[in-house]
């Protein structure tokens, strides 16, 4: 094991991070905190309870899987796109590093990011709203699970991506719509049968619901099956990482 | 120990190539059952056209383009079966001037090192950019820097890992006259360092100036390995050609001594020396045509060089 590569990928990326703190750090936290203060603190004192808790506490879950799933996405896509738009990946296929080593490297760092916002936006929510965590290591074990997973999901992304249209797509047109379809503002029950069936095969519903279980201790899906799926998920992008560094798909010809 | 199969090759070539070939999805064959071997300490010019697979072929070698065909070891380590072993030893500058335009020139050049599995050599690193005038400007961002000092900053980081193999893709296309220099003598010391140098170049006076074999390459074919002196000597021929005043039916036996051809009509006749000789023998020609009444009406002189051997082997082939 090149461990000193994987250092130098996880520091090379982290520092990417901090240099642009504005942008990858502050700037999430901020659009969240306004979430906050419009669903949870004008909107929201208005609503009545979800499932036992206060809509501003209900929604708490929710806000920090979407921003854990766009930073997820997007730092681990544009971490190894840059690369490859710049033409330096030159030195990645050239060094003497395993496939599982760069993994660890990009994804690493893109989920340690993640995981950091992700408490940010925790603390933040705090000042708006107050909540409480009955399932803390299962709240963090979610929060793990869900950066890694989509970490690696976005690395495919930066994988596959040639231009940064694509770059852009999966996260606007297909993560941000299934995130708030997968009932971050809403408990599912609150939808018409039919919808309540179809919303079932998103996958972001049993994200948000084990993620808001380890809260609350109240779900939409049971548990098991929400741990289960992600894991599933989780298999599937280590699957196809796996597959395209056996080929070098878009990486070498 | 170096493994089996490093017997079959020579036993001083660091790098040997072996049957490459590469055909690209798009149908494209770049490299033809290239064979070479590179041996340990010297510096090798590869040159060849635009698009002749110089690039293809160090790709291959460095692990960013895979063959299709043939095999390629390095100290004796297969680039595939022990890519880990093989690539440590290499270090590649590439063509394209493709940096981290963010980072600063001490963070690219320690984040290379760290990459090619070495421990952390602060010490190490800082001779490597005093050594290329990079010391200065160690805390700038690249993006900041110009042209040569970014090709200076691909140095380094090709020399991060103190590799014992350095490739350098086109290393002065584009680049000013002091910077090519201090190129060249870097070049030079690295190799009596006992750094093992394949550069690619199409400047034929860079192959002359720093190389100590050369190897041409054209449409995927190696069409000659040569050792530089070798080349120089078979290219330092020079041809003297008198243009007659009445036509020779053929060479006069009496000039039997020099080796002279007499053009089909008859009307010239070329003598081909070597021109690095002690002797050409040239006075004593002209005086024996004189003995023998042959008159000429123009004589001149011509001396072929690396360039025109490049370019009627390229032509020949095309």
């Amino acid at each position: 094991m090149n461990l000193y590569a994987i250092r130098a990928i996880y520091r090379f990326e982290m520092a990417r991070t901090f240099r642009t703190l504005m942008q990858s750090i502050a700037s999430p936290v901020l659009s969240t905190s306004l979430y906050f203060v419009v669903f949870g603190a004008a909107i929201g004192s208005r609503m009545g309870e979800v499932g036992g808790v206060s809509y501003g506490a209900f929604i708490i879950p929710g806000l920090i899987m979407l921003s854990l799933l766009n930073e997820s996405i997007s730092n681990a896509s544009f971490g190894i796109y840059m690369p490859k738009w710049a033409g330096t990946i030159y030195e990645l296929l050239s060094a003497p590093v395993s496939y599982v080593e760069v993994v660890l490297g990009y994804v690493g760092a893109a989920a340690t990011k993640s995981v950091i916002l992700g408490l940010l936006i925790l603390v933040t929510a705090r000042l708006f709203v107050a909540y409480e965590i009955q399932h803390p290591f299962w709240m963090v074990a979610f929060l793990l699970l869900t950066a890694v997973t989509f970490s690696l999901f976005g690395f495919i992304i930066g994988l596959w991506a040639d231009d940064f249209q694509k770059l852009q797509v999966v996260p606007l047109m297909v993560i941000t719509p299934l995130t708030f379809l997968g009932g971050s503002f809403y408990s599912i029950s609150m939808l018409p049968p039919v919808w309540q069936k179809i919303t079932l095969f998103n996958p972001v519903v049993y994200l948000v619901n084990g993620f808001r279980w380890s809260f609350y201790g109240t779900a939409d899906v049971n548990v098991v099956v929400s741990a289960a799926a992600t894991v599933g998920f989780l298999l599937v992008c280590l699957g196809i990482v796996w597959w395209i560094f056996r080929t070098g798909w878009k990486l070498k010809s | 120990m170096p493994p089996l199969d490093a017997s079959i090759s020579m036993p001083d070539a660091i790098v040997s190539v072996q049957g490459l070939s590469k055909t690209y999805k798009t149908g494209f064959q770049a490299l033809k059952r290239v064979d070479l071997e590179i041996r340990r300490g010297e510096i090798f010019a590869l040159l060849g056209p635009n698009g002749a697979g110089k690039t293809t072929l160090i790709s291959i070698v460095c692990g960013i383009v895979n063959g299709s065909e043939g095999t390629v070891t390095v100290d004796g380590h297969d680039i595939v079966r022990d890519y880990r072993a093989a690539r440590g030893l290499i270090g590649l500058v590439p063509q394209e001037l493709s940096t981290d335009a963010f980072e600063s020139v001490w963070a690219t050049v320690k984040f290379s090192r760290g990459l090619f599995g070495k421990a952390p050599d602060p010490a190490y690193l800082e001779k490597i950019l005093r050594e290329l005038s990079l010391w200065e400007k160690k805390d700038s961002k690249i993006m900041t820097l110009s042209g040569g000092m970014k090709r200076r900053v691909l140095i380094a980081k090709a020399l991060a890992h103190e590799p014992r193999v350095l490739f350098l893709d086109e290393p002065t296309a584009g680049v000013d006259v002091e910077l090519r220099h201090d190129m060249w003598q870097m070049v030079h010391r690295l190799r009596e360092s006992g750094v093992t140098i394949i550069l690619t170049t199409h400047y034929i006076e860079e192959a002359e100036q720093m190389a100590d074999r050369i190897g041409v390459i054209n449409r995927g074919e190696l069409v000659l390995v040569e050792d530089k002196h070798t080349l120089m000597r078979k290219l330092g021929k020079k041809q003297l050609s008198l243009q007659l005043q009445t036509p020779l039916e053929s060479v006069p036996e009496g000039l039997g001594e020099w080796p002279l051809e007499l053009s089909a009509d008859g009307s010239c006749l070329t003598y081909t020396f070597d021109a690095q000789g002690e002797r050409t023998g040239i006075a004593e020609l002209l005086r024996k045509l004189n003995a023998l009444g042959i008159d000429f009406k123009d004589l001149h002189s011509s001396e072929s060089s690396l360039e025109d051997i490049f370019v009627s082997l390229v032509r020949s082939r095309a």
